[in-house]
């Protein structure tokens, strides 16, 4: 019988604690149990990539995490502070170490690229126009797209508008960094480019990655776990080599010789 | 039918004051129906229930009663409980309430026309509320909506006329004081005919500009 990961903590507290905890979290859509009791936890500056059918639950895990969606029940504590149950107050503050790149880029099409990096380090972080403007040109050149500065989004190719995407979450200097599926809706040679540029990230930064992915490949490269999911609860958790070289689960085999 | 030049002459002073009140209430209505539109849009998006029922009741109301009878209410009964406005601020008003009615409707599709993402997106950089609907759903919603709004616009002018009956001398009252006057009927409608094609054609080619422009 397999070790129920559902149960406890994958990652032991060490020093100061898991920067980002899920304890006994519940979501539902109306009879359907997305995530059920789930406990994790991802240790600062850790790369935690989700894996799993579709529907299991992998995206829903993120979308908690930005406050998007609400748990049923649990509680959900990132860098030692609540963020749910928590009073709107709290949350908006909790929220603010949380960056998100979304599968459709939703960057903001009636903006400028530099805007669109620059809008929320102004108004939330109250950065000045200029300490935003010279934090989104550094941010565009690490993308590689520093001459779309006033360009629309809508201009730019959708591997560019995800490299924005990435560039604008980044502005705001997020301790954890939630990708969702970032290379979906890509066209297969713009895949690359962009996978490419999160390993930088990944090598380069102590940022904490969440990454829910189906590419496997850069999932083995970045992570430093690899969490299965399957019907709302982890399945099997544990390093790349393991989780893609020697699962414990046959269901873990099965999904990965599927989407290799 | 014998057309007189002379009848066109002696009429066009009057009809230049008639057309400056329809230009004024056409300008002043629209304003007011786009501005109260987009509140009674955004009051209908509120959590609060105790706000969007008695708004959803009101501009219903107002939406199923025919402007005429909302223009003789304003006119002669709200004096009656002591407010009192000229006869063209009352014109004004009860146009651009009454199509307020309708132009929320518009915002309302426009809003809701904007991806759920830029939403997500605008949580996800933590954005405050009135920054998201400031900053980035209504720049978005706006563009979308503005020739929808245009039309309204072409409505309202040929609304105008219905202030005739509240003795605000537009365009068609000045046409009709004249013709009573002067037993003259051809001229000055033929006349006010075609000015209300010309406002047309010109407001819907400056809204063609406005939205080449925002589309950009």
């Amino acid at each position: 019988m397999s070790v129920d990961t559902s149960k406890q903590p994958l990652t032991t507290p060490a020093g100061t604690g898991p920067l980002v905890r899920l304890e006994q979290v519940t979501k539902r859509f109306g009879d359907n149990t997305v995530l059920d009791h789930l406990d994790f936890s991802v240790d600062a500056g850790k790369h935690v990539t989700l894996i799993g059918p579709s529907g299991s639950g992998k995206t829903t895990i993120l979308r908690l995490l930005m406050t998007l969606t609400k748990p049923d029940e649990g509680t959900i504590t990132v860098d030692g502070e609540r963020l749910f149950p928590a009073s709107e107050k709290q949350c908006r503050e909790v929220r603010k170490k949380i960056g998100m790149v979304f599968q459709q880029f939703n960057l903001f099409p009636n903006m400028t690229v530099l805007r669109n990096l620059t809008e929320a380090p102004v108004t939330v972080l109250g950065l000045s126009k200029d300490e935003a403007e010279e934090r989104a040109r550094e941010l565009l050149d690490l993308v590689g797209l520093a001459d779309k500065c006033d360009v629309r989004p809508t201009q730019l190719s959708g591997g560019q508008q995800q490299r924005v995407a990435i560039a604008r979450a980044l502005a705001m200097r997020p301790k954890v960094l939630l990708l969702d599926e970032v290379t979906s809706a890509l066209d297969p040679e713009l895949v690359a480019g962009v996978l490419d540029l999160l390993r930088d990230i990944a090598r380069s930064t102590d940022i904490t990655m969440l990454c829910v992915t189906h590419e496997m490949n850069f999932a083995r490269d970045i992570s430093d776990q690899v969490l299965m999911f399957d019907s709302g609860r982890i399945l099997e958790a544990g390093p790349p080599e393991k989780i893609f070289g020697d699962p414990e689960q046959e269901r873990t085999r099965e999904f990965i010789s599927a989407v290799l | 039918m014998n057309w007189d030049w002379s009848a066109v002459s002696d009429f066009m002073p009057h009809f230049w004051d008639g057309l400056v009140v329809t230009l004024e209430a056409l300008a002043l209505g629209s304003l007011i129906s786009f501005a109260l539109g987009l509140v009674w849009a955004l009051l209908m998006r509120t959590p609060t229930r105790w706000v969007r029922w008695p708004v959803g009741v009101v501009t219903e109301f107002v939406r199923d009663t025919p402007l005429l009878v909302q223009l003789f209410f304003l006119f002669y009964v709200l004096p009656e409980r002591g407010v009192t406005m000229s006869a063209l601020t009352t014109g004004v008003v009860a146009i651009g309430l009454h199509y307020s009615t309708y132009t929320m409707q518009v915002y309302r599709a426009g809003i809701e026309a904007v991806p759920v993402g830029q939403w997500e997106a605008a949580t996800a950089l933590s954005l405050p509320v009135r920054r998201t609907w400031t900053a980035v759903i209504l720049p978005q919603a706006v563009r979308r909506v503005v020739p929808a709004l245009g039309n309204y616009v072409i409505a309202m002018l040929k609304d105008t006329p219905m202030l005739m009956v509240i003795t605000v001398l537009e365009m068609l009252g000045q046409a009709r004081l004249f013709s009573q006057q002067t037993f003259r009927f051809t001229e000055p409608l033929t006349v006010i005919g075609v000015a209300f094609v010309v406002v047309s054609y010109l407001a819907s080619l400056l809204l063609r500009t406005l939205e080449r422009r925002l589309v950009r």
